[in-house]
């Protein structure tokens, strides 16, 4: 673990080895290991012994394909985020310490999310020390971590309008069954509000990895967005 | 032409009061043709939206309606044929829908009348027309709508694909199967291909020497690289596809011999499913709003381009980008419904807004999809972005694709039937 640590803090202190700007993108992995041991480790494990407890090991996390760790019985959420391709990129990583559930609506991971995006950094820089292969981890722009869904205040304030809502709904029943029953597609009735925009705005810049709802979400709105929220939170059978 | 019909009909009325099934209403009343993806989904927005402020009648000749997507599972093997039955029971009794089982023989464009074959004619504010497909006469030399028994089509749902199935079944032991795809433009792009893989799939099982001979117009179809892929990953050695170069836009077929002739040259088959080229379904024709073998319609409401009280959905449109499918209809029918009610009732009509997504089904758990979504343009309908699943996907991946196309199919048929 030390000699890991080591080469690491090598390498964010010799810019020539990892590009430019490298070093101020990831954050400080020596900060990031006291913030796993105040958050994460109740959980999970990292390091040479780690093993599956409550949630799955953190080893090799960088690359590894969402619900993908034998042995380690996932929620059927996280498992259809892994069936719908979704790797484990920094950019998602970042994105569901900040927000679990606004990347995976049904995570069993009960976690309220890390909102400081340099607390997060640093968290995955000591992450980073435990994957096999981090020079693959996609940090080509020094500032490219997007904090996303980094849902501007504004839009998480817009106020939805159920009514056009439900108009735009049509578009979402052709799949989506509005009773909420689930067979092969997810419900999507009856979600808190919040989690909704988190979800579709995730899509929209396409974090989260489904390619229909990509085009769907990439053509609404921040409103229509909140006006699909607001209908459908409200829904009564 | 219309003029004619117009006086003629004129002068039946007068001479033999031809009944009125039902009594025009104050409300508006708009008549829907045709129970399909199009036309049910449509019928029940109607119906739903404007809350009792007008009268929504379905004209649909089958009692039970039997889906044409997802038909090809049950020759697979993945379905019952019972599964792809509808009744039209909830939009009659939930929705308050008109259901009226019998054919359009005939519209009065001038009139605003909807002709029956009992006889009886209905008046309208809006029609909507949502027929389907015909064949177009001659497009397969040797046959015809008469040799549909002896080859059939099986590209409109119910007996014609418990035809196909049953033919399928009795196939000798090594027999060949042969296809004759359709020119394009026709419904479900990748309908056939998905057809051979499921072909393949029951083949493989019950009568594995068996061969398939796919006679195709078309230098490349709908996911080909995909369906290739699957073909010799399951079905190594038995499809044979004949394309154009070899001969395969001039096939002629003998029904009483059970032959193909591909370049001049004929082959004896065991079964031959033929799906000719395709037009509008006939009503529209017959209405008088199709230009060629489609009916055009403007991007951004379904109306027709010939007429402002007719709006045509689904298959039977010529409307820019859109695949003919069921998800295309089903998509069509929504904007149609919010543009209906705008104009009868004086609702908000929104920005139209179109998708299409067709799943196909290569082998057990091994589905693949295609789709996009569109916008109105002044000219046509038009792709605004699309995706494709790849080659060489995990077995996962394509298993969940397989499993949300169930899904899908629940989702659509209960927002067609309710």
């Amino acid at each position: 673990m030390g000699s890991g640590r080591f080469l690491l803090a090598l390498l964010l202190t010799a810019p020539g080895l990892v590009g430019p700007g490298a070093a101020e993108t990831l954050g400080d992995a020596a900060k990031g290991a006291d913030i796993f041991g105040k958050e994460c480790k109740q959980c999970h494990m990292v390091g040479p012994d780690a093993k599956n407890r409550i949630g799955p090991s953190l080893n090799g996390i960088y690359g590894r394909r969402a619900g993908s760790m034998d042995g380690f019985k996932y929620s059927k959420s996280m498992a259809r985020m892994g069936a719908d391709g979704l790797d484990w990129t920094i950019e998602r990583l970042d994105a569901y310490i900040e927000n679990p559930k606004a990347l995976v609506s049904g995570t069993r991971m009960n976690y309220r999310g890390l909102t400081d995006p340099t607390q997060r950094h640093d968290l995955m820089a000591f992450l980073r020390d435990y994957s096999d292969s981090p020079q693959n981890i996609p940090e080509a722009q020094p500032t490219a971590i997007r904090t996303v869904p980094d849902l501007a205040p504004e839009i998480l304030a817009l106020e939805g309008d159920p009514e056009y809502g439900e108009y735009l709904s049509a578009e979402c029943t052709t799949c989506h069954q509005k009773d909420g029953s689930a067979d092969g597609i997810p419900s999507i009735t009856n979600w808190p509000e919040e989690d909704f925009v988190a979800a579709l705005h995730a899509y929209k810049v396409k974090l989260r990895p489904h390619p229909v709802m990509q085009m769907m979400a990439g053509r609404l709105s921040n409103e229509e967005i909140a006006a699909l929220a607001a209908y459908y939170a409200t829904i009564e059978d | 032409m219309t003029l004619n019909r117009r006086l003629f009909l004129g002068s039946l009325t007068a001479t033999l009061a031809a009944p009125m099934v039902m009594a025009q209403s104050a409300k508006p009343r708009v008549v829907v043709v045709g129970g399909g993806a199009g036309g049910a989904t449509v019928a029940r927005y109607l119906a739903k939206d404007s809350k009792g402020e007008m009268d929504v009648v379905l004209i649909e000749p089958a009692r039970t309606y039997y889906t044409c997507f997802f038909s090809n599972l049950y020759l697979g093997g993945f379905r019952t044929f019972e599964s792809l039955g509808h009744t039209y029971g909830k939009l009659a009794a939930d929705y308050g829908i008109n259901v009226v089982h019998d054919y359009a023989v005939g519209v009065d464009r001038d009139a605003k009348t909807v002709t029956l074959a009992s006889g009886s004619s209905l008046g309208y504010d809006k029609l909507v027309l949502s027929p389907g497909i015909d064949f177009v006469e001659g497009s397969v030399p040797g046959w015809s709508v008469e040799s549909q028994n002896a080859m059939p089509h099986a590209y409109k749902g119910g007996s014609q694909t418990q035809l196909l199935m049953a033919q399928l079944a009795a196939m000798p032991a090594g027999g060949t199967f042969a296809m004759v795809a359709p020119p394009n433009p026709y419904r479900c792009p990748p309908g056939p291909y998905e057809r051979i893989s499921m072909v393949a799939s029951h083949l493989k099982a019950n009568n594995p020497t068996a061969k398939i001979l796919l006679l195709d117009p078309k230098d490349k179809f709908s996911k080909q690289g995909l369906f290739e892929e699957g073909w010799n990953k399951h079905y190594s050695g038995m499809i044979t596809r004949i394309g154009p170069d070899m001969g395969g836009n001039a096939i002629e077929v003998r029904p009483d011999t059970m032959e193909v002739v591909v370049d001049g040259e004929a082959e004896k088959v065991d079964m031959c499913n033929v799906i000719p080229g395709q037009r509008a379904g006939n009503i529209a024709s017959l209405a008088g709003v199709t230009e060629g073998n489609w009916a055009p319609v403007h991007p951004d409401s379904m109306l027709s381009k010939l007429d402002e009280n007719v709006y045509v959905l689904g298959d039977s449109t010529d409307q820019g980008d859109m695949p003919k499918s069921g998800f295309s209809a089903n998509s069509q029918a929504k904007v149609a419904a919010n543009h209906i009610r705008g104009a009868l009732t004086g609702s908000k009509v929104f920005p139209a807004k179109y998708s299409n997504t067709c799943w196909s089904l290569i082998a057990a758990d091994d589905g693949v999809k295609v789709g996009a979504s569109y916008e109105p343009t002044p000219e046509k309908i038009a792709s605004v972005e699309s995706f494709i699943s790849q080659t060489g996907e995990d077995a996962a991946l394509r298993k969940a694709t397989y499993e949300e196309s169930i899904g899908w199919y629940t989702g659509i048929t209960t927002d067609m039937f309710g």
